[in-house]
């Protein structure tokens, strides 16, 4: 088994010809994705990596029974696409768009968990279930079928950690990219509920950073919920207060969301915090 | 983007909010519309300016010009003082706290109310504070409002103002795409009318295209600061001495804690994000060599950046235009191996992991 994406997810996206779109459907394709349709207004009946496209999602889903969706669309279409594909039935929303206006990701958040859909994202690299299915722009390199779950809300830092695991011969079940933005869909406490129920999944992994309370409201949530072993890493120990590190949600503001507030929550809900992210490998291997 | 006070109070204004009377002023005449006192208050987008000297009251014209001589160029928390506003004072009765910000764990905006107003409100204690969320799906509801006034203690009238200002600022909340809208003070008056004395109104950088009526402010970049700017390369500008080149927020925060940890210090830091352009790439390698860093260390995970892309435009600058101080460089991921045998050509210094590159960068700047 795996969370959220696996064999049986047929993969829509939506922003399919571009550069990145072209790029990344070749990537999933050699992933083992279920690549069914592309979408991109105006250019229906072509075709990119053999895939067919479409002028909207609905056509796209009623022709090839597309259940999970890829968000390639630039920031200012991003609400509108995913809307779009939650109207078409979409189940499993992936938004890997960054920039996006916070107000149009928290009114599509709202209308995910309406509609009883899992939208991961925005700003954030995708979903990966080794050996199954890979929905997102991560490496598919790195990865490893295997049985540690990972959550981040970071990008290159988890292909670190990913490598880092893969390499020791550590495997993976399922990886997401939480999003680096003030406004995600999917957050720890999702990614640790679907892991504690997913069968596969052995220990799992947070990668969390500075800013927000998420890692916090995670360790609270650990304490009462989560019976597998947990290892994380935090991203931003020494980074000054005030300063916005690169993500939007990445900021100690107001003296809240420090990185030593997070390390002493997970540390209380019997968390180990890794040191390098590289190290997460080792607290791994030595615990098994 | 936060917004001057003045500029806060032209959007309050837009959407029926009491303000007090005022104008900019910058010499005696703009003062010939405002009856005394006034109070006479820098334009700073930063907090604490009351306490800094930079908010003061003047009886006539004399001391109102005065005043304004003084706060006018003064350093308040690092920002020279340009503009200045003057507004017409107020019968206070009783002073309140409103604001609405984002709660990032429930992903709505939360509305705050205090009538313990005119003071930081991270020094007001929490049981006097009372908050209400509302579900962007459905709007502000006359519950939301409800909840709030019930523990203020305002008159009927009051209280009748004091939900149209709520419902207003919700508006403005929502329609110009704003982080936090603040009023503290917002106050009572002896003539019975409730009236914002002051504005924190931020607008979220990244729906700015949709507001073209918000004119950003004019703000001092370094020069370094706006070239990466312009070049549309994060930058961020720290003490040490270790010019960071990498891509993604994650990880460069994460060589910063690797480089703190090995006695090194990370200065000037440039996240490249996910580009495929080998000409970005140059136009980065030749910013951080304009910043003069004892040591370059060049981190880089390939997922949508392809190792070899940043390899080439780092190689092109080099036999282009040389570089004069040690380059260490850790790359992995997508197309890993191209991207070394071109760093190795061009003769830098290959580390295998964060913790090598890291050592070897601070060991190479000296560490301290």
């Amino acid at each position: 088994m795996s969370i959220f994406v696996d064999n049986s997810s047929k993969v829509l996206v939506q922003g399919a010809t571009g550069h990145q779109g072209v790029f990344h459907i070749g990537e999933m394709l050699g992933f083992g994705t279920k690549v069914v349709a592309g979408v991109t207004p105006g250019k229906a009946g072509q075709e990119v990596h053999k895939v067919p496209i479409f002028n909207n999602v609905q056509d796209g889903v009623d022709a090839t029974g597309a259940n999970t969706s890829l968000v390639l669309v630039p920031a200012r279409f991003a609400k509108d696409a995913v809307f779009e594909a939650l109207e078409a039935g979409i189940k499993t929303v992936v938004t890997i768009t960054e920039n996006i206006p916070f107000h149009d990701a928290m009114e599509f958040v709202h209308y995910a968990k309406y509609k009883d859909a899992v939208l991961i994202g925005p700003n954030c690299p995708g979903i990966a279930s080794p050996g199954k299915s890979k929905v997102g722009i991560l490496p598919g390199s790195i990865f490893k079928e295997g049985d540690v779950g990972v959550a981040s809300r970071s990008g290159t830092l988890t292909y670190e950690i990913v490598n880092a695991l893969s390499e020791k011969g550590i495997g993976q079940s399922t990886c997401v990219g939480l999003g680096g933005d003030p406004i995600i869909g999917t957050t720890f406490i999702d990614s640790l509920t679907a892991f504690e129920k997913d069968k596969e999944t052995k220990a799992i992994v947070l990668v969390g950073e500075i800013g927000g309370t998420a890692e916090e409201d995670a360790a609270e949530y650990i304490m009462e919920n989560i019976s597998k072993p947990v290892f994380a890493f935090i991203a931003g120990r020494t980074a000054p207060p005030g300063k916005r590190m690169g993500h939007a949600g990445a900021i100690i503001a107001r003296g809240k969301g420090t990185a030593d507030s997070k390390v002493k929550a997970f540390e209380k809900a019997n968390v180990e915090v890794a040191k390098f992210p590289t190290d997460i490998a080792d607290l791994i291997e030595e615990s098994l | 983007m936060k917004l001057f006070e003045y500029r806060g109070k032209e959007l309050f204004d837009k959407y029926g909010i009491s303000v007090p009377k005022g104008n900019l002023v910058t010499g005696e005449k703009d003062f010939s519309k405002l009856k005394f006192p006034v109070v006479v208050k820098a334009q700073v987008p930063i907090g604490g300016r009351g306490k800094a000297g930079g908010i003061k009251k003047a009886k006539d014209l004399k001391e109102a010009k005065e005043k304004l001589n003084q706060i006018m160029g003064m350093d308040i928390k690092g920002y020279k003082v340009g503009k200045v506003l003057a507004e017409e004072t107020a019968n206070i009765k009783n002073e309140y706290y409103l604001s609405i910000t984002l709660d990032r764990s429930k992903r709505m905006p939360l509305i705050m109310a205090s009538s313990e107003g005119g003071m930081d409100i991270e020094s007001v204690p929490d049981d006097k504070i009372y908050k209400s969320w509302v579900n962007p799906l459905i709007g502000i509801q006359a519950y939301n409002i409800r909840s709030i006034l019930s523990k203020l203690g305002l008159d009927k009238e009051e209280s009748k103002q004091f939900a149209q200002v709520l419902t207003k600022i919700y508006k403005l909340f929502r329609e110009y795409d704003c982080e936090l809208v603040e009023i503290n003070p917002l106050i009572t008056t002896k003539e019975g009318t409730v009236m914002a004395i002051d504005s924190k109104v931020n607008i979220n950088d990244d729906a700015m295209y949709r507001h073209q009526d918000i004119i950003p402010e004019h703000v001092e970049l370094t020069a370094l600061e706006k070239d990466a700017k312009d070049k549309g390369i994060a930058f961020i500008q720290l003490d040490g001495n270790i010019g960071v080149i990498a891509n993604g927020a994650g990880l460069t925060m994460a060589t910063l804690d690797a480089l703190t940890h090995f006695k090194g210090e990370g200065g000037v830091f440039l996240d490249l994000g996910g580009t495929d352009d080998p000409e970005k790439v140059k136009q980065a390698f030749t910013l951080m060599k304009k910043a003069k860093p004892k040591v370059i260390f060049l981190n880089l995970f390939g997922g949508i950046t392809k190792c070899d892309t940043v390899a080439s435009g780092v190689k092109a600058v080099i036999t282009e235009e040389g570089i004069d101080c040690p380059v260490v460089t850790r790359i992995k991921g997508m197309r890993e191996t191209e991207a070394k045998e071109i760093l190795k050509d061009a003769g830098l210094i290959t580390a295998t992991t964060l913790q090598d590159a890291a050592k070897r960068s601070s060991d190479l700047a000296g560490g301290k």
